[in-house]
């Protein structure tokens, strides 16, 4: 005990010097998730949330917090998946970048930008809903961000406004010059009035590669009716640990949906949290992960029922090459009002090698008695039917390899509706997907 | 055309083929017949390269070339074509994508042009009207939610699409119903030509009432024990193979 106190002793001292900056309430929110995360420390694998996933090379490692972003740093954007839309918000090393953001034509009324200037400049809004989703009583990490984070990004749609152009929120790391790896705290609070509807994309990526450490929470509120079409692109560099948490509260009769895709990272968690909390609130979990390496990429996923006539999709599929580990908790809560709820979940791995791994668990937490919840899941090499059947007309081994691995993974890509991101991550996860079958066609 | 001498056979380690002789030239039709567990399936599918059917013995050439040496696509570039008893669904693979592929993969490998999406759509229009292909199945993934009819009409259009040299039928009249049954024989009809040779292997006589063979054997027990015209297979059709199997003595070599 004493030692897990000493290991945590750089943490606490970090947290003394969280920011005391912004008004009362966000203060005390700092203070109470730095005394949390003082009580909670970093999860465990005798937690069983975390089991499969051992954080000690991050809860070991002392990183610092970037103070400042790098001087005059001329970010490249180009190399960042979808980096050249129309509209984006950029934060660097947890702070809003002006510069580096551009947002065009947006419809009147809608703010985006930097979240540490929105709490005092919507300060009729934003108190009202950053950390009310974001559990930082019982979760270490989010405890940390929420002590921490000094930046982030803001979106706020008003009622019955439609944006067209989807909003890209980039998340960059790039170094500073300090010897000790640097972290970033960075919140996404997004509110969708009702009647809405908003598509936005949210990048984490280090286009100069090297160690960090992202720990992101986002926040999304669907009003009555509105429809947020979501995206989030892990593209983290190799060496990187990104744990993030994703919370969504839809009301009535909303739409959400949410893609993730997961290509980077060494240690990655990814937990994303929806509320279907009024009747007809409709949410899609799509999520689509690549690893190869020692790398992990962990996905905890809960729909929670609240209210009746709720139907919701989720499918997660994966690709492991190398010694990769995947972990997929697919929670699903129908609670005693939620009747007529309609869930259904689909996951799937791949494993392109003997010494690949998942663990994969379904959890069905049913409380209501006139429902319908499916839940499949399927593990394991490619269909040596299908591959002879492809081989039989012709295409040889690679090819026709190539062409069930391209059909695992587009029926994910498939559904982004954004197309030039479609595009560019389908460009990307092919990159990735041949430099990983060279190696195994090289051994 | 296909020269096959004491070919041996194993599934799982069991012995399924237990010596078989077949001469095939170009032009002509063979029919293999015979009771269910005869062997007739793994002839077809070890022709074709499956790797689960183990060649233990004896040897195949084709055009001269070894086929036991060449693996399952390369003997499909080279010109042999199984259609499938059980075509298998391949989810994410849209069919017509599939199609432009392999036949791609067979032009490539003789040295002609591949052809462009237009070339191709022009082509698959032509040969689809006669197995009465429409649009949606080739707009769907390969074989995912087809009829067993339409997945059979699927594999006789690939091999009207990829003109191969020796096509071999696995069972393909199985579970179809007679009008299925016409249009695949159809298919199979125009098929026919001098440069190409066909061995329909089945269980019933029935298919061969639309494909008329030049010859049929009868496999039982691993073994061809009985080669003749077609009448042979209106014979078996009439006395069942039990008069085969009891009495007949294995032919060939």
């Amino acid at each position: 005990m004493v030692q897990v106190v000493e290991k945590l002793q750089p943490w606490l001292a970090a947290l003394e010097r969280r920011p005391h900056t912004g008004p009362r309430w966000l203060q005390d929110l700092r203070d109470r998730g730095a005394t949390r995360f003082a009580a909670l420390g970093f999860p465990t694998v005798r937690d069983e949330e975390w089991r499969f996933t051992n954080v000690s090379p991050i809860a070991n490692t002392e990183f610092i917090a970037a103070t400042d972003a790098p001087a005059a740093v001329e970010q490249n954007l180009d190399a960042v998946i979808y980096g050249d839309a129309t509209s984006r918000i950029v934060v660097l090393n947890g702070r809003f970048q002006a510069q580096l953001s551009r947002v065009s034509a947006l419809p009147k009324g809608i703010r985006v930008g930097s979240l540490a200037a929105a709490v005092t400049e919507h300060a009729d809004v934003v108190p009202r809903y950053l950390g009310q989703l974001a559990d930082f009583g019982t979760k270490g990490f989010t405890a940390l961000n929420t002590a921490l984070a000094v930046d982030g990004l803001y979106v706020h749609i008003p009622d019955g406004v439609v944006v067209s152009d989807p909003l890209h929120l980039v998340f960059l790391t790039a170094p500073t010059g300090a010897t000790q790896p640097i972290m970033s705290n960075v919140r996404a609070l997004i509110v969708a009035g009702d009647r809405s509807q908003v598509r936005i994309v949210e990048t984490y990526v280090a286009p100069g590669g090297g160690t960090y450490f992202t720990n992101a929470v986002t926040e999304v509120f669907a009003g009555e009716g509105a429809v947020v079409d979501h995206y989030k692109v892990q593209q983290e560099s190799v060496d990187a640990f990104h744990v993030a948490s994703m919370h969504v509260h839809a009301g009535r009769n909303a739409n959400v949906s949410s893609h993730s895709f997961s290509l980077g990272g060494k240690i990655v968690r990814n937990d994303v949290t929806a509320l279907l909390d009024g009747e007809g609130a409709e949410c899609t979990l799509n999520g689509l992960y690549l690893a190869d390496g020692d790398r992990l990429v962990d996905n905890h996923t809960t729909i929670d029922h609240a209210k009746a006539h709720c139907p919701s999709h989720e499918i997660y599929k994966g690709i492991l090459g190398g010694k990769a580990r995947a972990v997929f908790n697919g929670k699903i809560v129908v609670r005693q009002d939620a009747q007529k709820t309609d869930a259904k979940q689909t996951n799937r791995a791949l494993l392109l090698s003997d010494n690949a791994s998942i663990n994969t668990k379904p959890q069905l937490e049913i409380f209501a008695d006139d429902v319908k919840c499916t839940h499949g899941a399927a593990i394991g090499q490619l269909d040596e039917d299908a591959l002879f059947y492809l081989r039989a007309r012709g295409l040889n081994y690679f090819e026709a390899r190539d062409m069930l691995i391209h059909a695992f993974a587009g029926d994910i890509l498939d559904r982004v509706k954004v197309e030039p991101l479609r595009v560019a991550l389908e460009s990307e996860l092919y990159a990735q997907l041949a430099k990983d079958l060279a190696e195994i066609d090289a051994v | 055309m296909l020269d096959i001498k004491n070919l041996q056979v194993n599934v799982e380690g069991k012995q399924i083929l237990k010596g078989i002789n077949l001469h095939v030239n170009a032009g002509e039709v063979h029919a293999i017949m015979g009771p269910n567990g005869s062997g007739k399936s793994t002839l077809a599918r070890a022709l074709s390269g499956h790797p689960q059917y183990e060649v233990t013995s004896g040897e195949v050439t084709f055009d001269g070339k070894d086929l036991l040496d060449l693996d399952p696509d390369e003997r499909a570039r080279e010109g042999v074509f199984m259609a499938f008893q059980y075509p298998v669904e391949i989810a994410g693979v849209n069919n017509a994508y599939f199609l432009k592929a392999a036949l791609n993969a067979k032009r490539k490998h003789q040295g002609l042009p591949e052809l462009d999406a237009m070339e191709f759509m022009q082509l698959i229009k032509d040969k689809s009207k006669l197995l009465d292909i429409d649009q949606s199945m080739l707009s769907r993934a390969v074989n995912e939610g087809f009829s067993g009819g339409e997945k059979k009409r699927n594999e006789i259009f690939q091999m009207a699409l990829l003109e191969p040299r020796l096509a071999i039928l696995d069972e393909t009249d199985s579970g179809l119903d007679i009008d299925a049954l016409k249009l695949v024989a159809t298919g199979v009809n125009a098929m026919r030509g001098p440069d190409r040779a066909i061995i329909v292997v089945t269980h019933y006589q029935r298919l061969l009432d639309y494909i008329v063979p030049d010859y049929v054997h009868v496999l039982s027990g691993g073994r061809i024990v009985k080669s003749g015209g077609k009448e042979l297979a209106l014979e078996l059709e009439k006395k069942g193979y039990g008069w085969i199997e009891t009495g007949a003595q294995p032919v060939g070599a």
